[in-house]
């Protein structure tokens, strides 16, 4: 941050520095480097996708939610997760990609999404699940963005961080409800935590020894935690909750320090994590393709909507 | 909605603080929970049958209604994550979501007024009335109309099938709050600022898609020739119909059937696209619907909606 | 191990060599862009609330009810194209001598398509 002791402040590079280093937010006319606009971009369109692609493994369970309160609760959530997508995608907008473009990018294949939608969701429990450990990693993840650098990514980020919270409540209600119905459920529940608990933990990325970007990030103020506090905070976080609930997580190395004050833990499964960033997962195809069908269906309805709105301008403008 | 759930936010909870306070978020948090800020749907409501009202009659004709909004409700929500675009599922879901909303009210109702018409589960389960009648009734037992059920299409077939439900599901919810069950006259009176929403939305994208490009008009108007023949089911009466109109309880929906046209007359108009000449579609023997003869995909459609919930019958959810 | 980044959502993503503009023009035309302004109740101001694409005027108010109010009733909406609104904004620290009325973003939508061009 040397910039910030440059005498000329006009200079478009120290405005940018001094304000970073005040902690104010960059507003989209203001000057700012090239790699951070191209960092947030990167940032933003991958947690956009994540929304998108997110609302399908979920999605996939609205037409057998198992009570009409459920089914309205999960309509409503991936709800949401359209909503999400669509705020994250004018934030990036005001960067100077269109959302055509990005979504573009996501179906060829040249951005990605989270990992974690590339998993199969194979029961109700899964619902439950996601909500509490999967929107609960991501909190941990989001609500620091709240306070990024970037005025318009954390506009977004703070609606987007009080409906994730009510996405984990309701998450972590329907499993400790099904905790209390029949011993089916509370089976059903257990192998759904089993199942995810490790692709939650892959979820705050490699250790920091094997990130190297995130120094950069940190300092443009883009990225406020590391992976491994990140990780940390999470396991400390729901180990009480599943205790509360009744279920344990597949990890036999799992217990508490008391020297360090944290929980010890297992060392994720990074072959399968990298498998699975690589394009290898359960469901990377399927839900690309499911994206992809849905965009190229919805073409003609576009198009239609654009031609009718030519249309109407023309006649108001013949009127005149 | 939780209540002795842990905070799963204290590590990290002066952010939130932040968020409390922020004001650019309309309305307060149940706004965006829509429809689902309830657990029984009827809870402090006075369910009493009025006087001189056949119960069983006014039973059957809440399931008419609320199979009608939850069949509906479900092919609609068959489209969230696959919109033409992300506004437009939104959209789709707040139809949906009214609908199911609308569902739950009616069915609740039905079981309130007659219980005899709930689905008999093991002594003891937890099932509540309404998922008992969504979820573990045979399809021969639902009593919605047939346009409700069909499969989902393309987006013309959504446009054309949500236009010949609202208009006619307005018309009758409008009337309906004049009933003589309060209960009822209170969820209609709900239903029709919904269903005004839901027909203008539909009505914008007929005209839309009417006066789009030579392929969007294609698609409309074999959606419209597709779906013409189950609108005359949607002002049609059943006996059922008929007597708790004469009762003043309900309405008979024959009787708004002109009003109805007038409506579709002006979208058809407006839309430069005439009106099909396709008939009714045939019951069997008279009977439809409203009389639990229904389409070869109903069935289909609850094999999948029931399926998990006739795994646990004594499940809690 | 590729470069990924943790935060931004729902996990970690590779970033590194991950385009951040398509480089070329999309392959079909897109929703213009809306802002929209939100009055909660009476007597307060309408505030900018966020974004939204919409064919036109009248399904951009009803994409913003259905987006940003869920419909809640006694709400006012102004919806406006982002193109059309001319923005000065000195505490942005424009570039010197960058006329002091200029666009909000830098929307890659303000780049005018002629109607008649297919598929752009």
């Amino acid at each position: 941050m040397t910039a910030t002791h440059h005498e000329t402040h006009d200079e478009p590079q120290a405005v940018f520095d001094a304000t970073i280093e005040r902690g104010d937010r960059i507003e989209p006319r203001d000057w700012m480097p090239e790699g951070y606009r191209k960092t947030l971009v990167r940032q933003i369109a991958q947690h956009a996708h994540s929304e998108i692609i997110g609302m399908q493994p979920e999605g996939g369970w609205i037409t057998r939610a198992p009570s009409l309160r459920r089914k309205a609760i999960l309509l409503a959530k991936v709800q949401d997760e359209a909503g999400h997508g669509l705020y994250l995608y004018s934030a990036a907008e005001t960067l100077g990609v269109s959302r055509q473009e990005l979504t573009e990018l996501l179906l060829a294949g040249r951005q990605k999404y989270s990992s974690i939608f590339n998993y199969p969701t194979l029961s109700y429990a899964d619902v439950g699940t996601i909500g509490w450990l999967v929107d609960g990693a991501a909190i941990c993840n989001q609500v620091p963005l709240c306070r990024t650098s970037y005025g318009p990514y954390g506009r977004a980020m703070i609606r987007i961080c009080k409906e994730e919270s009510f996405h984990q409540r309701q998450g972590y209600e329907l499993l400790s409800t099904m905790m209390r119905g029949t011993d089916e459920q509370r089976a059903m529940v257990q192998e759904s935590v089993d199942r995810f608990w490790w692709p939650a933990l892959m979820m705050f990325g490699p250790p920091d020894a094997d990130s190297p970007n995130t120094a950069q990030s940190m300092a443009w103020g883009v990225k406020r935690n590391t992976n491994d506090d990140l990780r940390q905070r999470f396991v400390d976080m729901s180990v009480p909750q599943a205790e509360a609930l009744g279920v344990t997580f597949p990890d036999p190395e799992l217990r508490w320090n008391d020297e360090r004050g944290h929980y010890d833990f297992g060392t994720p499964d990074w072959d399968e994590f990298m498998q699975v960033v690589q394009g290898n997962g359960p469901c990377n195809a399927q839900r690309i393709a499911h994206r992809r069908r849905a965009h190229d269906d919805g073409a003609w309805v576009r198009e239609a909507a654009l031609a009718f709105a030519d249309k109407q301008a023309a006649a108001v403008g013949e009127g005149r | 909605m939780s209540h002795g759930t842990p905070d799963p936010n204290a590590a990290t909870g002066s952010v939130y603080d932040g968020l409390l306070e922020h004001h650019d978020v309309v309305g307060d948090d149940s706004a965006w929970a829509f429809g689902t800020d309830f657990e029984d749907p009827l809870a402090g409501v006075d369910t009493t049958v009025p006087d001189g009202v056949d119960a069983a009659e006014l039973a059957a004709y809440c399931l008419m209604l609320g199979d009608d909004a939850l069949v509906m409700s479900h092919r609609l929500s068959e489209w969230a994550s696959n919109a033409p675009d992300l506004e437009e599922d939104i959209a789709l879901a707040n139809t949906a979501l009214d609908l199911l909303g609308q569902a739950r009210l009616l069915l609740a109702r039905a079981a309130a007024a007659d219980p005899s018409v709930v689905p008999a589960l093991p002594e003891g389960s937890p099932v509540p009335a309404e998922d008992a009648l969504a979820f573990f009734r045979e399809a021969g037992d639902f009593r919605n109309v047939r346009l409700a059920e069909v499969p989902v299409g393309d987006f013309a077939h959504t446009v054309v099938r949500l236009l010949l439900f609202s208009t006619a599901r307005l018309a009758v919810l409008a009337r309906l709050r004049e009933s003589r069950d309060p209960v009822l006259a209170a969820i209609a009176a709900k239903g029709v600022k919904e269903l005004t929403y839901h027909r203008d939305h539909a009505g914008r994208w007929f005209l839309t898609l009417a006066q789009g490009t030579d392929e969007s008009r294609r698609r409309l108007l074999a959606a419209l020739d597709e779906v013409w023949p189950l609108h005359a089911e949607l002002v049609s009466a059943h006996p059922t119909e008929t007597a708790v109109a004469a009762a003043g309880v309900g309405v008979d929906p024959s009787e708004v059937a002109a009003e109805v046209d007038v409506v579709l007359e002006q979208v058809l108009a407006v839309s430069g696209v005439d009106r099909p000449e396709k008939g009714a579609l045939a019951g069997v023997r008279g009977r439809t619907g409203r009389h639990g003869l229904h389409t070869e995909h109903l069935s289909r459609m609850l094999a999948e909606m029931q399926v998990v919930a006739r795994a646990h019958p004594e499940g809690l959810w | 191990m590729s470069e990924l980044t943790a935060e931004g959502g729902h996990g970690a993503v590779p970033l590194k060599d991950v385009p951040a503009d398509k480089g070329g023009a999309t392959t079909q035309r897109e929703w213009p862009l809306y802002e929209v302004f939100v009055r909660g109740k009476r007597g307060l101001n309408h505030v900018h609330v966020g974004s939204l694409h919409a064919a036109d005027d009248e399904m951009a108010v009803r994409h913003a009810r259905d987006v940003y109010t869920r419909r809640n009733e006694g709400v006012s909406i102004w919806v406006v194209r982002a193109d059309a609104i001319t923005a000065s904004s000195p505490d942005e620290k424009d570039p010197l001598f960058a006329p002091s009325g200029d666009k909000v973003y830098r929307h890659p939508t303000f780049y005018d398509i002629p109607a008649d061009v297919p598929h752009m």
